[in-house]
């Protein structure tokens, strides 16, 4: 698990600076003119219990994989120069990073469309599963919000 | 030799991470859910009953795939990712 901001597909234990990884992305290219990014962090409530914690597990080599999927199809599709996404593994408090996409492109509209399909697409394909722990014990959440 | 990975929840319901499992020859996923069901009858049902995704060699398979010696099968339930 890479931890530096080199590699545009990353799961990771460690938290990552959305600016560190704002600013590499907008390396990759003179023309990017927007860029769009979603960041999803830890939330207190969840159906109405309190989580004091959240945890998440992957399955190694294949989430990697659907999430380069996601990159390559979402440059293709949408038209944007580029695509990074970070997701975190393992005890996340709340308040904390979980997942970030940066989608750089020409214009605002396509990294907008992008990075919506984008998250989307992830919580749908890509084997990465949420324990959260409440007051009542822990539980894998089995639907996404 | 086929590898079987259990991930999250199902890894309670099967009380295990991985096994792996020897095969003479290619076997059908019914097959392979009756060897799992010898060990663990309720994982054996959530495999028959569709109530899951299954991959082989990391990409998403379903009830006709056929599974060979050396195949890597991981039974996934419902991705949560995100935030």
């Amino acid at each position: 698990m890479s931890t530096t901001t080199d590699s545009k597909i990353r799961i990771q234990l460690e938290n990552f600076s959305v600016t560190d990884e704002i600013e590499a992305m907008k390396k990759v290219s003179r023309n990017i003119g927007g860029i769009t990014t979603f960041l999803g962090t830890g939330r207190e409530l969840s159906k109405g219990q309190n989580i004091a914690q959240l945890n998440f597990e992957h399955y190694p080599k294949m989430a990697e994989k659907k999430l380069e999927e996601i990159r390559q199809q979402a440059i293709k599709d949408h038209s944007i120069i580029d695509m990074s996404i970070i997701h975190r593994i393992g005890p996340i408090e709340i308040g904390e990073n979980i997942v970030l996409i940066v989608a750089v492109g020409e214009h605002r509209k396509e990294t907008f469309t992008a990075c919506e399909w984008a998250i989307a697409e992830l919580k749908r394909v890509t084997p990465i599963w949420k324990r959260e722990t409440t007051t009542h014990g822990e539980v894998w959440v089995q639907d996404t919000p | 030799m086929i590898t079987v990975k259990f991930f999250a929840s199902l890894k309670a319901i099967a009380e295990k991470e991985e096994e792996q499992i020897e095969v003479q020859s290619s076997i059908s996923m019914d097959q392979l859910s009756d060897i799992i069901s010898k060990t663990s009858p309720k994982m054996g049902d959530i495999i028959r009953d569709n109530k899951i995704m299954i991959s082989v060699n990391q990409e998403m398979a379903d009830a006709d795939t056929v599974i060979h010696d050396g195949d890597e099968v991981a039974f996934l339930p419902p991705f949560s990712g995100g935030s």
